[in-house]
């Protein structure tokens, strides 16, 4: 009977559904549970950083898990609020906007793997890990966050509010002038890769070093770019709570909280192509995954096949724990930029550095040979 | 004003930052050691904040500081208060209402039948205290936090400025803190 059942769900007509459906529920059970816990880590770490404690006062039952139950509460609040949309407002738009900063950015996941590739027996193609297998991922993923800058512009500029108004023309502005240099400090990495398939690079990189050895530069820019892009501080110019309330002021209950959560996606999305990108994705030096029913040598262990891609899995989800970590280090150390001073970095700094960079390596690609 | 000149290595920007990040990041990493030894038990003189949690733990006042009234009392536990009217006199709110009776004892003139303060009136100047002659009324019961629903219940009457526990609510009222 088990074995009637294994062979039906690892069927060649099955089988990419089964497991697309697997993949994608725990893909969007992650990317939908990161809003959450990526809001806890934001309130407690940088509670921790500054000597404080942080949110802990909502409990349930005298419990309040470190500070989990806040962000239920948050949730619970979001949802209850009332959905206020200004009679100035285009109601469409209006709630257009929040949903498509959070799809693009949620979306962009499909195309991102999280792992190597498991083979399972009876099968004859090995699963990958990673739901939309794609040649052109990297180009998907800055097409789909292309679209979610209409989701920032869209909720300023049709809310009917000046102060939302100058809050989306900032984040126009500013998003799409790092397009360009977020475009251009990965040329170099892909220029080594020769490919926009996020799977190559990453064998790329087993197979040589990790992206960042060859492209310290790149990776500080690229850093540097997808901040801007999260609009997180020291970038969060269109929101600026201090000076102009930002483009979700008309914004209240589940759509502002969509906002954040888009936010907090992106995090988690850029911590992601940042390992895949620079940081060899899910590879762990000294390890090489066996084929299946064989082993191979791991400090001193000798691993299977699972176990091996187990462990790739493993270190790939603790590179991108610790770069959502930097990320947020960052966010809470450094002051907001002026205006003036993002498009002085933008255009005259990392766009001059990212064209240096380029042609650097295209040309001691063409001297030293690939 | 010109700003402070740079140099290049400030210029750059980035190692200014990295700068900046450590010392977060050395603040992140020594306060989370400390909560994890603090989670068994370990270390706990140390403190890995600097946050009073406000209802339940208190800081201690400085002697001098000025709280909530309290009447003192004689050995056999009335009040001192001798109805001079000066308190009121002094007082800038004009908060206090004093109404006064003979006493029973000669020697003594007067005593208060009413003693009431209009706590949301009172400004803290502690004149009143400066005023007594009999020292029997102090502003020394470290109880600074009066927030109640009902406006009533902060006239405080006689019995309750007698009665020496801070935390002690008038009877009708319902306070917002708890008691710890």
């Amino acid at each position: 009977m088990m074995q009637t059942a294994y062979n039906f769900l690892t069927g060649p007509m099955v089988a990419p559904i089964f497991f697309g459906l697997i993949k994608t529920t725990f893909i969007m059970t992650l990317v939908m549970t990161s809003g959450l816990i990526l809001s806890w880590v934001e309130r407690k770490q940088s509670a921790i950083m500054q000597d404080r404690i942080g949110a802990n006062r909502a409990s349930i039952l005298g419990v309040s898990a470190l500070g989990l139950v806040n962000n239920l509460a948050d949730a619970l609040k979001g949802i209850t609020k009332e959905d206020y949309i200004p009679p100035k407002a285009n109601k469409f738009l209006h709630t257009l906007a929040p949903f498509l900063a959070c799809f693009t950015a949620a979306g962009a996941f499909a195309v991102l793997p999280f792992g190597g590739e498991v083979k399972l027996p009876g099968m004859a193609e090995p699963v990958a890990l990673c739901i939309a297998p794609m040649s052109m991922g990297l180009l998907f993923v800055f097409a789909l966050l292309s679209i979610g800058v209409y989701g920032v512009v869209l909720s300023g500029y049709v809310s009917g509010n000046k102060y939302g108004t100058l809050g989306a023309l900032r984040a126009s502005a500013q998003m799409i002038s790092y397009e360009v240099a977020t475009g251009l400090t990965v040329l170099g990495a892909l220029m080594m890769y020769q490919s926009l398939d996020f799977r190559v690079m990453v064998q790329w990189q087993q197979d040589h070093v990790w992206g960042i050895v060859y492209q310290p530069i790149g990776f500080i820019l690229f850093m540097t770019a997808t901040i801007v892009e999260m609009k997180r501080v020291p970038f969060d110019l269109p929101e600026a709570e201090s000076e102009i309330i930002g483009y979700s002021v008309e914004y209240s209950g589940m759509k502002f909280m969509l906002f954040l959560m888009a936010e907090f996606i992106e995090t988690l999305l850029f911590s992601w192509i940042i390992v895949l990108l620079f940081l060899g994705g899910w590879h762990i030096p000294g390890l090489h995954v066996p084929e299946a029913g064989q082993m191979a040598p791991f400090l001193g262990f000798s691993v299977g096949h699972w176990p091996a891609v187990g462990l790739e899995v493993l270190a790939f989800s603790f590179k991108i724990v610790f770069l959502c970590w930097l990320s947020m280090l960052i966010r809470w150390s450094l002051p907001r930029f002026r205006y003036d001073q993002i498009m002085h970095l933008g255009w005259k700094i990392m766009l001059p550095i990212a064209l240096g960079n380029v042609v650097v390596t295209a040309l001691v690609i063409l001297w030293v040979g690939n | 004003m010109a700003t402070a000149k740079m140099n290049f290595v400030q210029r750059l920007y980035l190692p200014e930052i990295a700068k900046g990040l450590v010392i977060t990041a050395r603040h992140f990493f020594k306060n989370m050691t400390l909560h994890t030894l603090h989670m068994f038990g370990l270390a706990k003189d140390k403190d890995a904040m600097v946050t009073i949690s406000y209802p339940e733990v208190r800081r201690p006042f400085p002697l001098v500081s000025r709280s909530r009234h309290r009447l003192t009392k004689r050995e056999d536990g009335s009040p001192k208060c001798v109805a001079c009217m000066m308190c009121a006199t002094a007082c800038p709110a004009d908060c206090i209402f004093i109404e006064a009776e003979e006493h029973p004892d000669p020697a003594i003139e007067k005593r208060p039948r009413h003693f009431d303060i209009d706590m949301s009136k009172c400004v803290y100047c502690g004149f009143c205290v400066e005023a007594c002659p009999e020292d029997a009324i102090r502003m020394d019961t470290g109880e600074f936090n009066l927030a109640f629903f009902d406006r009533k219940a902060l006239i405080y009457d006689k019995a309750f400025l007698l009665n020496e526990d801070p935390y002690a609510v008038p009877a009708g009222a319902v306070a917002i803190k708890k008691k710890p």
